[in-house]
């Protein structure tokens, strides 16, 4: 007897396109869980952590938020290697801010998030025209030669950075300010997709062509979607500068590139919820893996392959359908 | 209607490389023509529609569009103008349903042109359209995935994307290939109610009888160049159109 997999919606039960209506406690549950989980956690978390994983759920938010920033540009079609720009022109902003000028934190970082956003945006303009793996390379290149001149013109401390930033008043409002911060984006972003907004976003990675003939101008959509990605990023880099009340060249370092980009293709790109929880799985397994000495690239590395080969989609993605359908075999009548 | 040519075309040419694709084309369609353009493959058809709406740079040569030169604009801008074009190759948007695919021309600058600022609810605006080309409401077909429809679907939706810009002229290239005789029986009323309406049509065609039953006009094209403009009947009489079809014969 041959049997098949039935999948069934869990969904609810009466509904017409976006309209629902709900009938118990359980329909309304099935809404409301997906979406007030993720508050509780993030706002809970602090509370539960000592201050080492404080620490940790620090940097977990922080590639939470450049992962959310690549994943916006990779739906527009862009497929960026440098979200290292982002953060680094964001944290290099505030040091500078901060450290030549004195502005105070609540001052530095929407500055610095605005200016970086606009200059990495200014900085990728001349390249929005390539597509593919070449805008790809060019966005891997700009912050190692960013980082080149630095050390060149020893401008801004050279290698040596610039320390002394005013740090936050107490590690809780570092803390929540940044799981707001990641609540916030994670959530209007998210609504921004769905969006008819979103969807000609969506529209220019799905086929450009058939974009621009709607008369839409695709570089324009390109540049805001650039400077939305690159405000993200740069909130995160001006942030961990007055974490660290330190700025220097590891902020173009590779890791900020990559690890984004490896956390959304775990979590499951296309989502912003995906790039989130990928953060909230790699980052700590990265932090737990220390013991290991040496092999702990081996090991991280070796998780990253089992997953990408286990669960192509990614783990957001497999959770959803789970969630919203339930599997069951069927015998197949021949 | 004034005595401008809706679309005038002046000299236009294209090569790739070494290769003329196109080569000294010119002509001029009056509003509400209805105007074929045929020809063997690789004879330019396609090029010539990439030049006009500017997809792809013309070497040399113009195009003027209700008077107003468009051959220096942008594609985006063109569009806006009032040109919009079907591609041969259907491009919908294969991971969106098939009315979010209308969400995108609905969302373009020119419906803002044309309604003042608001347009309302797309989604209920997109339905309509959809259900306007043939997307059967009952069925629910406007809501399955565009990667999931068939062919004469794919090509109806093509033409509701056109239709949904409000645009004066339409550029419709091979509409007709790869549909059943059924399939094209459904399109041929729609695009008679666009002509109703006044709208200017330019079809490029390979099924000529389907074509010569709704064109007022034919040019031929062959190698890059036209070879003959006039009423279809006439057209495929000339000497130069039979010997471009039949090939070597004809000489």
């Amino acid at each position: 007897m041959k049997k098949r997999k039935e999948r069934i919606d869990r969904g609810i039960k009466v509904r017409s396109g976006d309209i629902f209506a709900l009938c118990s406690w359980r329909e309304m549950l099935y809404l409301a869980v997906p979406r007030l989980l993720p508050v509780v956690v993030c706002l809970a978390l602090p509370l539960l952590l000592g201050v080492y994983w404080q620490k940790v759920l620090l940097s977990v938010a922080v590639f939470a938020l450049l992962a959310i920033s690549w994943d916006i540009l990779a739906q527009t079609g862009m497929i960026s290697l440098g979200q290292a720009l982002f953060f680094g022109l964001g944290a290099y902003f505030a040091g500078v801010l901060n450290h030549y000028w004195g502005f105070p934190p609540f001052l530095t970082i929407p500055i610095a998030t605005l200016l970086g956003g606009l200059t990495s945006t200014l900085l990728l303009l001349p390249v929005l025209r390539l597509r593919g793996i070449y805008f790809s390379m060019v966005t891997l290149i700009v912050p190692l030669m960013l980082v080149r001149v630095i050390e060149a013109t020893k401008a801004f401390g050279g290698t040596e950075g610039l320390s002394g930033m005013t740090p936050f008043p107490s590690r809780w409002i570092e803390l929540y300010l940044i799981m707001g911060v990641l609540l916030i984006v994670l959530f209007s972003f998210r609504r921004m997709m769905d969006s008819d907004y979103g969807l000609v976003l969506k529209g220019i990675n799905d086929n450009d062509r058939s974009v621009i003939n709607a008369g839409i101008n695709i570089y324009w959509f390109k540049t805001q979607a650039l400077f939305i990605g690159g405000c993200i990023g740069a909130f995160a880099g001006a942030f961990m500068t007055h974490v660290y009340m330190f700025v220097g060249m590891p902020v173009f370092a590779l890791d900020y590139s990559i690890l984004p980009i490896a956390a959304a293709v775990v979590g499951g790109p296309g989502t912003l919820a995906g790039a989130t929880f990928g953060a909230f799985i790699l980052v700590p397994m990265s932090e737990a893996l220390r013991g290991f000495g040496g092999l702990r690239i081996v090991l991280y590395g070796l998780f990253l392959v089992v997953f990408i080969v286990a669960l192509p989609e990614g783990i957001f993605h497999y959770i959803q359908r789970k969630y919203h359908q339930f599997e069951r075999w069927v015998e197949v009548d021949k | 209607m004034s005595d401008t040519p809706v679309l005038k075309v002046v000299d236009l040419s294209k090569s790739f490389g070494g290769v003329r694709a196109l080569h000294q084309v010119n002509f001029e369609l009056n509003p509400g023509e209805l105007m074929g353009v045929i020809g063997p493959n690789g004879s330019g058809k396609t090029t010539l529609v990439n030049l006009i709406t500017r997809f792809v740079k013309p070497s040399s040569g113009a195009v003027f569009f209700k008077g107003t030169k468009i051959s220096h604009l942008p594609p985006h801008k063109i569009v806006r103008m009032g040109i919009a074009r079907t591609f041969q190759m259907v491009k919908p948007f294969y991971q969106l349903p098939a009315y979010k695919n209308m969400i995108i021309p609905l969302y373009s600058p020119r419906m803002k042109q044309l309604a003042g600022g608001k347009y309302g609810d797309r989604d209920a605006v997109a339905l309509d359209l959809l259900e306007e080309v043939g997307f059967e409401r009952d069925a629910f077909v406007a809501y399955k995935v565009a990667g999931a429809l068939p062919q004469g679907y794919l090509k109806r939706l093509e033409l509701a994307k056109a239709i949904a810009l409000e645009p004066d002229l339409f550029i419709l290239d091979e509409l007709f290939s790869g549909l059943s005789l059924a399939e094209v029986a459904t399109i041929v009323p729609i695009i008679e109610k666009l002509r109703m309406a006044g709208k200017t049509i330019i079809m490029i065609e390979h099924r000529l009888k389907e074509l010569f039953r709704i064109a007022d006009r034919v040019i031929v094209m062959n190698y890059g160049e036209k070879i003959a403009d006039g009423i279809a009947a006439e057209v495929m009489e000339s000497e130069a159109v039979k010997s471009a079809y039949l090939g070597a014969e004809a000489e």
